[in-house]
């Protein structure tokens, strides 16, 4: 049975502003999603909610992970149910080292039920793990001595991210604009990257990926099932793969035209 | 959701935060002096160790200048009845001189603070006071070999009085402060250490300690002399278990480093929370020498505790590092002194302090220079780490400056733990407990990283279990 990520009339709001209006989104594991849409839309706003982030507040609507109710659930939990978020601006945590951090955060994941202060994953194990997947990365493997995020390139945070992906090997990933601040090559890596780990069979199934973006570089090697337009918190429009080459290429004047309701709530959410 | 992090604590007696020390081991004390203070029984502390005269005069000029000082007023909150302490306790008639001769009941103390390891570890450089007295040294013959003199300051009295009267009281005299004074009077056990010049020790010489009776005192008494171009890395570790009356720790620890000399003193101190943890420990640099504190303080109801580094000759130099970790009823005013008396010297002090659940840290501090004092270079950076809206963190940094050439750098920082921190962290599967304590490891691994490899792990562990129970 395919697994499921459901997301129904989703409205949340943000310091009691509210940002999305009622959001309907469906992925199965395997498939390939984009999420399209101009600044203050509500895409980092749909990534963060699924994810479970306290500053957002959902005020009505699911979010379901194979049935199971993610709204019950904290940030922890919902890592441990198989969500997974590569985020834009990713934080900082001095004097914790890269490989420390993410020896406990892979032991959680793959196994949810441990108890804080019980045995990690073996040293050995990890290590061995972490370099294969830093290689793949072409990361130096000195770099999971640097403490998290701490002086980071836009680009090092980036892949960062992508490595902790690859060692959590997500269900489902919200990849929030993976590409920007990234060179040409730096992004044709990045894209090359996650379409090997989504596809990745060792880890059971592929993984269902949201990937928000606002180019197409990402999308050369991950083609997207389906397409998505958010628009004044709404998905306003779902297409194919044409549908992203669209908007890249023409921008969103025509989706504003066709849905003036929704245009009106962007210009009202982002001041225009 | 989160817990928010200003909801009530679990953790209600703060008892369940240090209970892997929460353990008091029966002893049969030998001799325990009576309850209180005067001349009557400093004399009695002096006549059962058989003390020289001068040591007795000491004692008893340091007993007056103790009772004419008045308690401090500034720092924390002492309130403490000199008269409902016990001075003295000696828990067996004999120094132990190999393991076999050591107590069992003292063994098992020492077991369940996992002293064996360090012991096979660092084979013979551990010396550990138990109570007042130091129980269980044993010193590696290398060592003596090379003319280093590692022992409790109570034999040093007997067996070097040479050095004991050339240095003892001379970097903190008993008139320094009333704590100072305190000790001076009634001082027992401490270590004392004699580096020839040149020698140079390369593993750390330890020594572990604890309170282990009831409203007892414990005022031991440390001195450390570092010749030309000598070496040492000294490690104090110490933890406390739970009392329901109250304790008093105030040690004196001198530090002495001749031109050329290195000296490296580590401690961490991890006290039950109705300790008054206050200590005077003070160092001084000669030429080309370098003295560095590495100082950790965790628990007690109140430190007050500042390590100082006098640099009283071209080039001397002073390091301080201080991690302070305060819960709830706790207050760890700590800090650090650098005072510059000689041209061209430099120190440097970097404080780290953690407040969490109502806890109270504050960072004092001061950088002197002396009048004359050219080309110095001071800097201080502290950062202070609030866990929750009911814990509380100060600065009072004091700079006296008489010379005009000279480089003083202070820096203060205040944060708290983010939501975005730990967001970040829990979107990869840490509990929110886990990511708190990653995100307050971090804080302090500058700190951590300069401490002997086992001190780094129980360090760690120490914040673990601080941390557990902190948030929902």
């Amino acid at each position: 049975m395919s697994e499921t990520l459901t997301i129904k009339d989703l409205c949340v709001s943000v310091e009691g502003k509210p940002i999305l209006n009622g959001v309907n989104l469906t992925i199965n594991r395997g498939e390939t999603h984009a999420l399209m849409g101009p600044n203050g839309s509500g895409k980092s706003t749909l990534g963060n909610a699924i994810m479970g982030h306290p500053s957002y507040e959902v005020t009505s609507g699911t979010i379901e992970l194979n049935g199971d109710d993610l709204l019950e659930m904290d940030a922890a939990e919902r890592a441990r149910a198989g969500l997974f978020m590569a985020f834009q601006r990713p934080m900082a945590i001095p004097g914790v080292k890269l490989a420390d951090f993410l020896r406990h955060a892979t032991t959680n994941v793959r196994k949810p039920d441990r108890k804080e202060g019980e045995e990690l994953i073996p040293m050995r194990e990890f290590r061995k793990e972490l370099k294969a997947k830093m290689e793949q990365l072409k990361m130096d493997p000195e770099f999971a001595r640097r403490y998290v995020n701490d002086g980071f390139s836009g680009g090092e945070m980036k892949r960062a991210e992508i490595l902790q992906m690859a060692m959590l090997r997500p269900k489902f990933a919200i990849l929030d604009e993976t590409d920007s601040g990234l060179d040409v090559d730096a992004v044709k890596l990045a894209s090359q990257s996650i379409a090997a780990i989504s596809q990745d069979k060792g880890g059971g199934e592929e993984m269902g990926i949201l990937i928000i973006t606002h180019h197409d570089k990402l999308l050369d090697q991950n083609t997207p099932d389906f397409t998505h337009v958010m628009l004044g918190g709404r998905i306003v429009e779902t297409g194919d793969a044409s549908l992203a080459r669209e908007l890249y290429t023409e921008g969103y004047d025509r989706i504003r035209a066709a849905y003036p309701q929704a245009a009106a709530l962007e210009a009202e959410l982002v001041g225009v | 959701m989160a817990t928010d992090l200003a909801e009530p604590l679990t953790d209600e007696t703060g008892v369940g935060e240090i209970n892997k020390y929460d353990f008091v081991t029966q002893t049969t004390g030998v001799f325990k002096a009576r309850k209180g203070i005067d001349r009557e029984i400093v004399a009695q502390i002096s006549e059962m160790k058989g003390e020289p005269e001068w040591m007795l005069d000491f004692r008893l000029k340091s007993l007056e200048i103790f009772q004419s000082k008045p308690t401090p007023k500034w720092g924390g909150d002492i309130a403490i009845d000199f008269q409902d302490i016990y001075y003295y306790l000696k828990p067996t008639s004999e120094q132990g001189r190999t393991w076999d001769d050591v107590p069992a009941e003292i063994k098992e103390t020492f077991d369940r603070l996992g002293i064996p390891e360090a012991e096979k570890k660092y084979l013979a450089g551990v010396k550990a006071q138990f109570e007042s007295e130091v129980v269980y040294g044993s010193l590696q013959e290398d060592l003596g070999n090379k003319g280093v003199i590692f022992t409790d300051t109570d034999t040093a009295v007997r067996e070097h009085p040479e050095l004991l009267r050339e240095y003892f009281g001379k970097v903190i005299p008993p008139h320094d402060n009333k704590f100072a004074a305190l000790n001076s009077a009634v001082w027992s056990g401490g270590s004392f250490i004699y580096v020839p010049p040149g020698v140079k020790i390369d593993f750390p010489l330890q020594a572990y300690f604890r309170i282990n009776a009831e409203s007892m005192g414990q005022f031991e008494r440390t001195l450390i002399i570092v010749d030309e171009g000598a070496e040492v890395h000294y490690v104090e570790g110490c933890t406390a278990p739970m009392y329901t009356t109250e304790s008093l720790h105030s040690a004196v620890v001198e530090v002495i480093v001749k031109k050329n000399g290195r000296c490296r003193y580590t401690t961490i101190q991890n006290w039950a929370n109705n300790i008054y943890n206050l200590v005077t420990k003070r160092a001084m640099a000669y030429q080309d020498s370098l003295m560095e504190w590495i100082d950790g303080n965790l628990g007690s109801r109140l430190t007050m505790k500042y390590p100082a580094v006098y640099m009283m000759e071209p080039g001397a130099r002073g390091e301080i590092l201080s991690i302070a970790f305060s819960s709830k009823g706790q207050h760890q005013d700590a800090g650090a002194k650098l005072v510059h008396v000689a041209p061209n010297t430099s120190g440097r002090i970097i404080s780290k302090s953690i407040s969490k659940n109502g806890g109270r840290s504050s960072y004092r501090g001061l950088c002197k220079v002396e009048d004359g004092a050219v080309g110095s270079k001071s800097s201080v950076v502290c950062d202070a780490l609030i866990l929750d809206p009911k814990s509380r963190s100060d600065t009072y940094p004091y700079i006296e400056v008489e010379e005009q050439d000279v480089q003083i750098e202070h820096e203060a920082s205040v944060s708290r733990i983010g939501e975005e921190q730990l967001f970040y962290l829990m979107s990869r599967g840490l509990s929110e407990a886990e990511a708190s304590s990653m995100i307050v490891s971090g804080f302090i691994e500058p700190l951590v990283k300069e401490l002997p490899m086992e001190y780094a792990v129980e360090m760690n562990r120490l914040i673990e279990l601080q941390m557990e129970g902190s948030v929902g």
